[in-house]
């Protein structure tokens, strides 16, 4: 069911970890649901990812995603950073099932919201980024019933 | 990967050898019509009636009393549909548990669109049917119950006889979905108070596509398949034959092993039991400890989630299953779980290993081994278990 990309990342998952005093950490998904992610992200002066680690609690696909979330982050300006849309993760994988697309959206989404809490922590305001949502399911469940 | 470990019998079994070969012949040497009068159709006719008679003596039944059905889901629907029909006059309430298969639950909704009204009667800790939630749930237009005879995810074994005596002493029909738990356990439909009880040949090393449904005579129900006077005219449709020989042939052969495999297996269920539970901590054992299906065990792991923990697994050549949303395809994990009262992140992280008699020490303490390693890897990998531990600190 799953691509070989989407195996490789999920059996030898890159840059799984903490960072420790990180510029910027954010967490979302529930428990409930099955899926966790959170991000960890160190952003230099020049607002380079110069590191990106992750933790997820959640399926095979979950883990994938935020594997290649992690690769294509790093490196990136914050900026850059911004247009990696759960698209491009799913792209990079070579293709989710269906039911697992929600996966790349919360990795989307935990990159966006380490980067909120590296403007917060900075007190920046990064153009195009939103608030993100802590709950990618509840959205989710509005567009489909 | 060369060697396969598969505990997964809850789902199917392997089609036992002598099963396969009693079979054979009712495909290209004995394929007459059991309906036709010459001689191969003749050799076909005897062996539907044998099949029926091995099934019905292992019950405690009379032959007439059996209809093969092309499985476990169809002999569900077929009860609880005609009986819903036969006795709609009587009344339109019916009672089945929160953890039966979805065989019987979506068919229970079905019925519910249609005017019926079911109760959905709670289990404990354990998963066991509460029967004073039963007898409570009781009324005078009540007038099906249908509980499993053992929980597919959880192994838990129903108080059966108890619920076939409730049943009998308010002039409730009783059925019994004993998909699981026929060929593992001796049933008695007398004893238990059974008036229908469904079945299927995979999950005893029979073929797929087999299953009967067990009618108490005097029981009105409707036909299920309209059509030619197969199964008495209540399910039309030429016999499936060589099905109905291999699901006789693995009845004979479970019947013949039962003592046997359910010894072996339930030393075995025991030991992974223990190891799992000695060496693997925040982990909890699903279901209840002795009254269980011998060859079920189901774990949950906190902080993971069950569908990474099947494919690593899986990479390992373990067959496994998980009642996690992932491998259901929907946001909730598995109804059975939460119905005996674990958070959804818990259920989430649930594993069931089931035995067959092949399954040998060696299997279990290689796949103990492979589930320490990949639980520890992915714990490591969870925020939530992240988070666990700094709390303790």
């Amino acid at each position: 069911m799953y691509s070989e990309k989407v195996m490789d990342h999920f059996s030898n998952p890159r840059n799984v970890g903490e960072i420790e005093n990180a510029s910027g950490v954010g967490t979302v998904g529930n428990a409930k649901c099955g899926d966790i992610m959170r991000m960890y992200l160190d952003i230099d002066e020049d607002g380079v990812i110069k590191d990106c680690k992750f933790k997820t609690f959640g399926c095979g696909a979950a883990v994938a995603t935020s594997s290649m979330a992690t690769e294509l982050v790093r490196g990136k300006t914050v900026q850059e950073a911004l247009q990696v849309t759960n698209k491009a993760v799913m792209e990079a994988l070579d293709g989710l099932p269906p039911v697992k697309v929600h996966c790349s959206l919360l990795a989307e989404e935990a990159i966006h919201a380490a980067l909120w809490d590296y403007a917060e922590k900075n007190h920046i305001v990064i153009d195009g980024l939103e608030k993100p949502k802590s709950d990618i399911h509840e959205e989710e469940e509005d567009e489909e019933y | 990967m060369d060697r396969i470990i598969y505990l997964d019998n809850a789902a199917t079994t392997k089609t036992a050898p002598e099963v396969v070969e009693a079979m054979l012949p009712f495909f290209s040497e004995k394929y007459g019509n059991p309906s036709s009068v010459y001689g191969i159709a003749g050799d076909s006719k005897k062996a539907v009636t044998d099949a029926r008679e091995t099934i019905a003596k292992s019950l405690g039944a009379q032959t007439n009393e059996i209809y093969f059905t092309a499985g476990g889901s169809e002999a569900d629907n077929w009860a609880l549909i005609a009986a819903a029909e036969a006795y709609g006059e009587k009344g339109k309430h019916i009672i089945t548990s929160a953890i039966e298969h979805h065989a019987v639950l979506n068919t229970c909704e079905y019925l519910e669109k249609r005017g019926y009204e079911v109760t959905y009667v709670g289990v404990d800790e354990h998963g066991a049917l509460k029967l004073n939630e039963l007898r409570r749930a009781i009324r005078p237009d009540t007038i099906l119950i249908s509980v499993m005879f053992a929980n597919n995810e959880i192994g838990t074994l129903q108080p059966v006889k108890q619920i076939g005596e409730i049943a009998k002493e308010h002039g409730i029909l009783f059925h019994t979905d004993a998909v699981q738990a026929y060929g593992q356990l001796p049933i008695s439909v007398d004893e238990y108070h059974i008036d229908m009880l469904s079945a299927s040949g995979h999950k005893l090393n029979g073929p797929k596509g087999i299953g009967f449904l067990y009618i108490r005579k005097g029981v009105k129900i409707r036909s299920f398949v309209h059509g030619g006077q197969q199964e008495r005219g209540r399910r039309a449709g030429t016999e499936n034959v060589a099905g109905i020989v291999g699901l006789g042939k693995a009845v004979e052969r479970a019947y013949r092993i039962m003592k046997e495999k359910t010894e072996k297996e339930i030393q075995l269920r025991d030991y992974l039991i223990r190891r799992i539970m000695q060496e693997i901590s925040y982990t909890r054992l699903n279901g209840d400890a002795r009254n269980r299906l011998p060859n079920n065990a189901n774990f949950s792991f906190q902080f993971i989630e069950g569908e990474s923990l099947l494919i690593m697994l899986d990479m390992k050549g373990i067959c496994a299953s998980s009642g996690s949303a992932c491998t259901s395809g929907s946001l909730d994990p598995s109804h059975v779980l939460l119905a005996i009262g674990l958070p959804h992140e818990i259920a989430h992280g649930s594993l069931r290993l089931t035995l067959s008699d092949e399954t040998t020490k060696e299997d279990i303490d290689f796949t103990v081994d492979v589930i320490k390693e990949t639980v520890a890897k992915l714990r490591n990998m969870s925020p939530l278990y992240e988070d666990f531990i700094k709390s303790t600190r």
